[in-house]
């Protein structure tokens, strides 16, 4: 298999297992996982292939077709998205290996369809970070938009509703973009994103791009769930069946930061979006009003789902916030925290997961005594919260200590306050699940009379607890392996122009 | 005035997706809600088919005597026919709503097996 060719595969291949495995899925509902697993592993395979050739020999542009841009489509490869190829692909994978037992508890009749949905929502994920084209884009979000919202909504009952609002707010989240994207193509006829580069510093003082580049930014701020705009996110995420929420999570808010860094500085230049545009700091603040008010909000739940769901909405607001204050240390710890905290993420979704799995509900009774009963869940979990807290050596340390020295060297006092206010906040939580998980007696409701006596130990499937065990380690290796991270990927994907 | 007439389809477009996002967020009924989502999409499918027209009898982007050995004797005037390309990216637009539009029916047809109403007060009153 020809290396040049990894761009295409690595969408190509789940794209077409979709309609392999939806066959498959009529004679025998045995062979859908498999085939995930195998088209999925080719995508894991093609993302780290892509990411050592971009390393080695830097930015590949594949022409597909062989037309040429602007004409064409083309997929740009840099480090930046090589960097996310590889962390949606290996989050797909390892969520599929981890669904199985999830999946044929919670939706025991529609296996095929689900993983169809499953594997078409990765591939539009990883078309979105693969793409040069910004129309493109926008179908290819609109493909991961539309199976999330199908497998948001087989969740729970209250997840038809949350999945309708999501409908809705996704919708108005893509129309922004597309007219953003019109803006831009009026003035400048062109739709590939190396082309606007080059076009655009001429016409940065029009207006029509200034609007174009807040609608495209408001429709982008939509889909990551950026405060004021995260309405949808809690509700939709918690109602979800397991295995979404494991997928969804971690990858789309991530994958919109990610676009949203793409037009900032690879469609738009720094210059334009720090120095022409006047609104960088009240874009920071909003990020201190979203990590301070997701904070505040995990803070009263009583639902371990829904509270995981707000953290999430706080972690979009630190690397919201590092992106906009504009200087590489902020920048860095921003692109590094799309890895860690697509990892974070994933590990305490996981978990949820299990506990779901377990003992059929994601309220704080639910967890009552798991310190028992399921140990090396619990202990995977443990190692997520510290990542969670910035504990060193996991990882989410890292990555918060580069959003501080940003916020250090920009000045911008505020916003490391709100980072340590987080992170406080985060150790409130999660000892309160601890305290709860390890102290309170665990809760059966057909035990009598053995009250002394501890609790066997009730571990779930292994299938499960592997995935959540690799996860956990993933977050001590990437934390201890960041600095080289950081000096060979890292470093390259932030723009030049910037201090 | 003037600015008003001489970029009527703007305004048009503008009015449009001012309705159906008003539609999507005040609206309680599910339904309408859905109905604001389409004209807000279809606002933004007539704002890029409007950019492509020209004024002063432009016509489809056929180019008559464009093969054989005469090709070479008429240039392409870009002024003489529409630009094509906004209306094939609206095709692929047009799709996406069809399908969201698809989705949501689902949705709104579950939602309403469910708890038997859809007006979204009283389904939130059935989930307290």
């Amino acid at each position: 298999m020809s290396s040049a060719q990894f761009p295409i595969l690595l969408v190509a291949v789940p794209l077409l297992s979709a309609f392999i495995l939806n066959i498959a899925g009529w004679f025998n509902k045995k062979y859908c996982l498999p085939i995930v697993i195998v088209a999925l592993v080719g995508s894991v395979y093609a993302s780290f292939g892509t990411l050592f050739t971009v390393l080695e020999e830097g930015t590949i542009r594949y022409r597909l077709g062989a037309w040429l841009p602007p004409f064409g489509i083309e997929y740009v490869v840099d480090h930046l998205n090589g960097l996310v190829l590889c962390i949606v692909s290996s989050v797909g994978l390892i969520t599929a290996i981890y669904s199985k037992r999830s999946v044929e508890q919670e939706l025991p009749e529609k296996v095929p369809q689900f993983y169809t949905l499953y594997i078409l929502l990765v591939t539009g994920l990883l078309g979105i970070t693969v793409t040069g084209d910004a129309f493109n884009l926008y179908v290819l979000l609109e493909i991961a938009a539309l199976t999330a919202y199908a497998l948001l909504a087989v969740g729970e009952d209250r997840a038809v509703l949350s999945s309708f609002h999501y409908v809705i707010m996704g919708t108005i989240g893509a129309c922004f973009y597309l007219l953003g994207v019109g803006f831009l193509y009026i003035k400048t006829g062109s739709l590939n994103m190396i082309d606007l580069h080059g076009l655009l510093p001429e016409l940065f003082g029009s207006n029509v791009i200034v609007v174009g580049f807040a609608m495209i930014m408001i429709g982008v701020w939509v889909k990551m769930a950026f405060f004021p705009l995260h309405g949808w996110l809690p509700n939709a995420y918690t109602y979800a069946p397991s295995a979404t929420s494991c997928l969804v999570a971690p990858l789309m808010t991530k994958v919109s930061v990610y676009v949203m860094i793409r037009i900032m500085f690879s469609v738009f230049s720094p210059e334009f979006t720090f120095e022409v545009l006047a609104f960088r700091h009240i874009i920071v603040w909003l990020a201190v009003a979203a990590i301070i008010a997701g904070s505040l909000l995990a803070l009263v739940q009583t639902d371990f789902k829904k509270m995981l769901t707000y953290v999430v909405v706080a972690e979009v607001g630190y690397m919201a916030g590092g992106v906009w204050l504009a200087n590489t240390a902020a920048i860095t710890g921003a692109i590094l925290h799309i890895l860690n905290d697509a990892l974070m993420t994933l590990c305490l979704f996981m978990t949820a997961g299990i506990i779901v799995y377990k003992t059929k509900g994601h309220q704080f009774e639910h967890l009552k005594g798991l310190y028992r009963t399921m140990p090396f869940t619990m202990t995977a979990f443990t190692v997520g919260v510290l990542s969670m807290m910035g504990v060193p050596p996991t990882c989410g340390f890292f990555s918060k200590w580069y959003l501080i020295l940003g916020a250090i060297r920009a000045e911008h006092w505020v916003f490391m306050g709100a980072l340590l206010f987080s992170s406080l906040v985060n150790a409130v939580l999660f000892f309160r699940i601890i305290e709860i998980a390890f102290f309170e007696p665990f809760t059966d409701h057909h035990a009598h009379g053995h009250d002394h006596q501890p609790e066997p130990i009730d571990e779930a499937p292994l299938s499960m607890v592997v995935p959540l065990w690799i996860v956990a380690a993933a977050l001590v290796i990437v934390g201890m392996y960041t600095s080289g991270i950081v000096t060979k990927v890292i470093q390259f994907a932030i723009p030049e122009g910037i201090v | 005035m003037e600015f008003i007439v001489a970029k009527y389809n703007y305004w048009i477009v503008i009015v449009l997706l001012m309705i159906g996002l008003y539609a999507m967020i005040a609206k309680n009924n599910l339904i309408k809600k859905l109905i604001g989502m389409c004209i807000f999409q279809t606002a933004v499918i007539l704002f890029y088919v409007s950019t492509a027209a020209k004024s002063g009898g432009a016509t489809i982007p056929i180019i008559a005597h464009g093969h054989g050995h005469e090709a070479a004797a008429h240039a392409v005037h870009a002024i003489d026919y529409v630009n094509p390309l906004p209306h094939v990216l609206m095709l692929t637009a047009i799709v996406v709503a069809v399908s969201t539009t698809g989705v949501a029916l689902a949705l709104i047809m579950r939602i309403y097996k469910r708890y038997g109403t859809v007006e979204e007060d009283e389904i939130l009153e059935q989930i307290k």
